[in-house]
C-alpha cells in the first residue's frame, strides 16, 4: 500500500467516524487529510480522462454546476463533483472519499468543481483545469476578498492556468476583459445576453465605477458561443451562435439563473465537441432544479414558501426584480458570520422601495436591515434577530411567503425547516 | 411631513458618485436626504463628475471610497476643484468624505512602489499604501459621542502632532493601527475611513452634519425630534459584534 492509499483509508476512517458523531462528514476528514498530504487531491484527480473543470465566479456557481454535472451526465459521462456549499479544499477532498476506489483515485470520467474565487487560484497552481466556466465579478463580501478589481485579478489566474478552453461572460466587462491575457493555445467561447435582454439586468460596473483603463468590446458572437435570446414565462430561447433552439420550459427561475444556464451550455458543448448529443442537451437543462435557496418553492402547510439566497448588492437587486414584484409575504433574514460577510454596507447599495412591506425582518443584523428600511419608507412588521421565532411567525400568515436570506440564515432556516416541519428533508 | 410646504432648501455636492462607492456610501446621501427632510428641509443632490465644473450652490459635501481603478480618473479633477473646496471649508462648509477620499483630502497617497498621488492637503496627513488590510467592526469615541463603524482600507495614515483627530479608537485599527486615532477633522470637514455606512447607525453626527450645512446657509437650525430606535439597536448589536 502506498502512502496516498493509506491516507485515503484514513481519511474514510475519520469520515465515517465523523458522520456517527452526528457530523455532516465534511470539515473533519478533509482537514486530517490536507495536513497528510497537502498533494492529496492531485494524485486523486490527476488521471481523469476529460480532466477537472472549474467553475468560479461571483454569483450562481452552486446552481450552475449542478446544470453542467447533470447535462454531463445525460450525456453519459461519470461526473465527480464537489458536494453544495463546501467549495473550500478541506470539502473537495471529503467529497473525494466518497467517489473513490480503494487506490484513492476518484472513480469519474470528469471532474467539475465549483471553486471560490479566493481558493480557485489556490487549486489552479497545484492542478491546471482543462476547461474553467468565468460567471461573474461582482462585489461579494469586500471584507473577504478586498476590492472588485482584486475578485478579477483572482479570476484572470484560474484564466490563465486554464489549458484547454475557457468560456468567459460576454455581458461582464471584467470578465470579458479577461480574453486579453489568455494564451493563443486556449480557446475561448463566451456566453451571455441578446440585445434586448442586456436591459433588463443592472451592472454592478456601472453601480461601482469599476473603471477599467481601456474597456474590451464586445466580441462578435460566434457558432460556439451561446447566448440567451429570449425569456417567455419560465420559457427560454437559447441560440448557439445566432441560431435559435427550440424554446425550452426551464424548473429554474430567475433571469440570472437563465443567463447562467447559457454558460454551462457553452461549458459542455465544448467539453463534449464532437461527441455532443444536442437533442439531449436541452431536455436535460429543462430537468435541472434550482439548488436550495435559489428560488424554488417548498410548501409548508399547503402553502408555497420561496427562499431566495442573497449574497451581494447586485444579487439582492436581481432578486428583488426578479421576484419582488409578485405578491408574497415578505421577511428578510441578514447574518454577518464569516460565511456571509461581516461588513453590513452592502445593505445600502441595494434599493427596497419596490416592496411595500417587510412582514418579518431577522437574522443577527435584523436592526441593521430595519434601519436600511427605515429609510426606504418600508412599512415593517416584526423583528426579531430570533430566527426560529421569527419564521415561526411569519409561517401564521396565509397565503405565499418569500424569504430573503443571507447564507449561514438560510442554513440556519434550512435545518429549522427539516426539523419542525414535516417536509422532509430537504435537496441540496 | 407636509410636502406641500415650502422647505427650505439645501444644496448637497456628491463628490464622483460613479468613481467612489464602492461600500455603500451612497446610504450617506440617503441618510442626510431624509434626515434632513424629516427635519423640515429638503435635499438637492448635485453630482460632481470629473472634468464638469463644480455645482454653484453647495452647503454639504459628501465623497467616498473607491476601487484603486477609479481613484486613478478622479485624482487629476481633485486638484482642480481642490482651491474651491478649501474656500468652502473655511466657509465653515461641511464635508464628509470617507476611506480614498479622506485620503486624498490630506497631502498625497504613497503607492507600495513609491509614487506619490497628490492630495488637496486640507488635513495635515499623509498616507502611505501597506501590504496589510485592516478590515473589521470599528468603535470610536468623538466628539459625536461613541461612532461605530466598519474599515476595509490598506492605506496608512498618519497625523500631523497638531492635526485633529475625529475619533479615538476603542475597538479595530483606524487612521494606521498603532496611534488610536480615526479620520481627521479641519473645521466642518471631517475625514473617516468607517463607512457601514457610516451615518445611518450614527445619527448624531448625521444630524451635526445637517445643522452645520442649515447654519452656514439661514443662520439657523431648528431640529425635529427623529425616532431612532433601530439606530441605537441596530448600534448596540453592532458594538457587540466580532472584529
Amino acid at each position: 500500500m502506498n502512502r496516498h492509499q493509506a491516507i485515503t483509508r484514513i481519511g474514510k476512517a475519520a469520515r465515517k467516524i465523523s458522520r456517527l458523531r452526528g457530523g455532516s462528514g465534511s470539515a473533519l476528514p478533509g482537514l486530517i487529510i490536507e495536513k497528510l498530504d497537502p498533494n492529496y487531491l492531485v494524485t486523486a484527480l490527476d488521471s481523469l480522462p476529460h480532466g477537472v473543470v472549474v467553475i468560479t465566479g461571483t454569483n450562481g456557481k452552486t446552481t450552475t454546476t449542478k446544470m453542467v454535472v447533470h447535462m454531463l451526465r445525460d450525456q453519459g459521462l461519470k461526473v465527480f463533483t464537489n458536494q453544495t456549499g463546501s467549495n473550500f479544499v478541506r470539502g473537495v477532498i471529503a467529497s473525494s472519499l466518497t467517489q473513490m476506489d480503494s487506490d484513492g483515485i476518484v472513480d469519474a470520467d470528469i471532474a467539475i468543481l465549483e471553486l471560490d474565487e479566493a481558493y480557485a487560484t489556490h487549486f489552479v497552481k497545484k492542478i491546471p483545469p482543462k476547461y474553467c466556466l468565468l460567471l461573474n465579478v461582482m462585489r461579494d463580501q469586500l471584507d473577504r476578498f478586498g476590492e472588485i478589481d482584486h475578485t478579477a485579478k483572482l479570476l484572470e489566474k484560474v484564466a490563465v492556468a486554464t489549458t484547454d478552453g475557457v468560456v468567459l461572460n460576454r455581458d461582464d466587462q471584467l470578465v470579458r476583459a479577461l480574453s486579453e491575457k489568455i494564451s493563443k493555445q486556449t480557446h475561448v467561447r463566451y456566453f451571455g445576453l441578446s440585445e434586448k435582454l442586456r436591459k433588463k439586468f443592472p451592472s454592478d460596473q456601472e453601480m461601482y465605477g469599476t473603471h477599467q483603463p481601456h474597456t474590451v468590446s464586445l466580441p462578435q458572437i460566434r457558432s460556439s458561443d451561446v447566448i440567451l435570446d429570449s425569456i417567455k414565462g419560465s420559457s427560454a430561447i437559447f441560440a448557439f451562435g445566432t441560431k435559435p433552439q427550440p424554446s425550452t420550459k426551464l424548473k429554474l427561475t430567475g433571469l440570472y439563473n437563465m443567463q447562467n444556464a447559457a454558460g454551462a451550455l457553452s461549458l459542455v458543448r465544448m467539453i463534449m465537441d464532437k461527441d455532443l448529443s444536442t437533442e439531449t442537451l436541452l431536455q436535460s437543462l429543462s430537468e435541472v432544479k434550482p439548488a436550495f435557496g435559489r428560488g424554488e418553492a417548498i410548501e409548508i402547510d399547503g402553502q408555497p414558501l420561496e427562499i431566495i439566497l442573497v449574497k451581494n448588492p447586485a444579487g439582492f437587486r436581481l432578486a428583488l426584480s426578479s421576484y419582488g414584484s409578485k405578491p408574497a409575504t415578505t421577511m428578510i433574514a441578514i447574518n454577518d458570520n464569516y460565511a456571509d460577510g461581516r461588513d453590513m454596507s452592502w445593505l445600502w447599495d441595494v434599493d427596497f422601495s419596490m416592496l411595500d412591506k417587510v412582514a418579518v425582518v431577522s437574522g443577527i443584523r435584523a436592526y441593521d436591515m430595519t434601519l436600511r428600511l427605515q429609510y426606504d419608507d418600508i412599512e415593517i412588521g416584526l423583528v426579531s434577530t430570533n430566527l426560529a421565532s421569527a419564521l415561526r411567525s411569519l409561517l401564521q400568515d396565509d397565503g405565499p411567503k418569500r424569504i430573503y436570506c443571507t447564507y449561514t440564515a438560510m442554513m440556519q432556516l434550512r435545518t429549522i425547516l427539516e426539523k419542525s416541519y414535516d417536509i422532509g428533508a430537504i435537496d441540496a | 411631513m407636509k410636502k406641500s410646504q415650502n422647505l427650505k432648501k439645501l444644496h448637497l455636492t456628491h463628490l464622483y458618485p460613479e468613481q467612489m462607492n464602492v461600500y455603500g456610501d451612497w446610504g450617506n446621501v440617503l441618510t442626510l436626504k431624509k434626515r434632513a427632510l424629516w427635519h423640515g428641509y429638503e435635499v438637492e443632490v448635485h453630482a460632481h463628475h470629473p472634468g464638469k465644473k463644480f455645482p454653484e450652490k453647495t452647503d454639504l459635501i459628501i465623497g467616498g471610497g473607491g476601487q484603486d481603478s477609479g481613484q486613478t480618473v478622479i485624482q487629476d479633477d481633485l486638484l482642480l476643484i481642490g482651491p474651491c473646496i478649501k474656500k468652502l471649508a473655511d466657509q465653515k462648509v461641511p464635508m464628509l468624505v470617507i476611506c480614498g477620499l479622506y485620503q486624498l483630502f490630506g497631502h498625497f497617497f504613497e503607492t507600495a512602489s513609491g509614487e506619490r498621488i497628490k492630495g488637496i492637503g486640507l488635513f495635515d496627513i499623509e498616507t502611505y499604501a501597506s501590504d496589510k488590510r485592516l478590515i473589521g467592526n470599528v468603535v470610536t469615541e468623538t466628539p459625536f459621542g461613541e461612532m461605530v463603524g466598519y474599515e476595509n482600507h490598506s492605506g496608512l495614515t498618519i497625523l500631523s502632532d497638531d492635526q485633529r483627530t475625529l475619533g479615538r479608537i476603542t475597538k479595530g485599527a483606524g487612521n494606521n493601527g498603532t496611534d488610536k486615532t480615526e479620520g481627521a477633522i479641519y473645521k466642518y470637514v471631517y475625514g473617516s475611513y468607517l463607512h457601514g455606512s457610516l451615518l445611518p447607525k450614527n445619527p448624531t453626527f448625521a444630524d451635526a452634519l445637517i445643522e452645520a450645512a442649515a447654519m452656514q446657509r439661514y443662520d439657523k437650525f431648528d431640529a425635529q425630534i427623529i425616532d431612532d430606535a433601530f439606530a441605537d439597536k441596530a448600534r448596540a448589536i453592532a458594538i457587540k459584534r466580532p472584529r
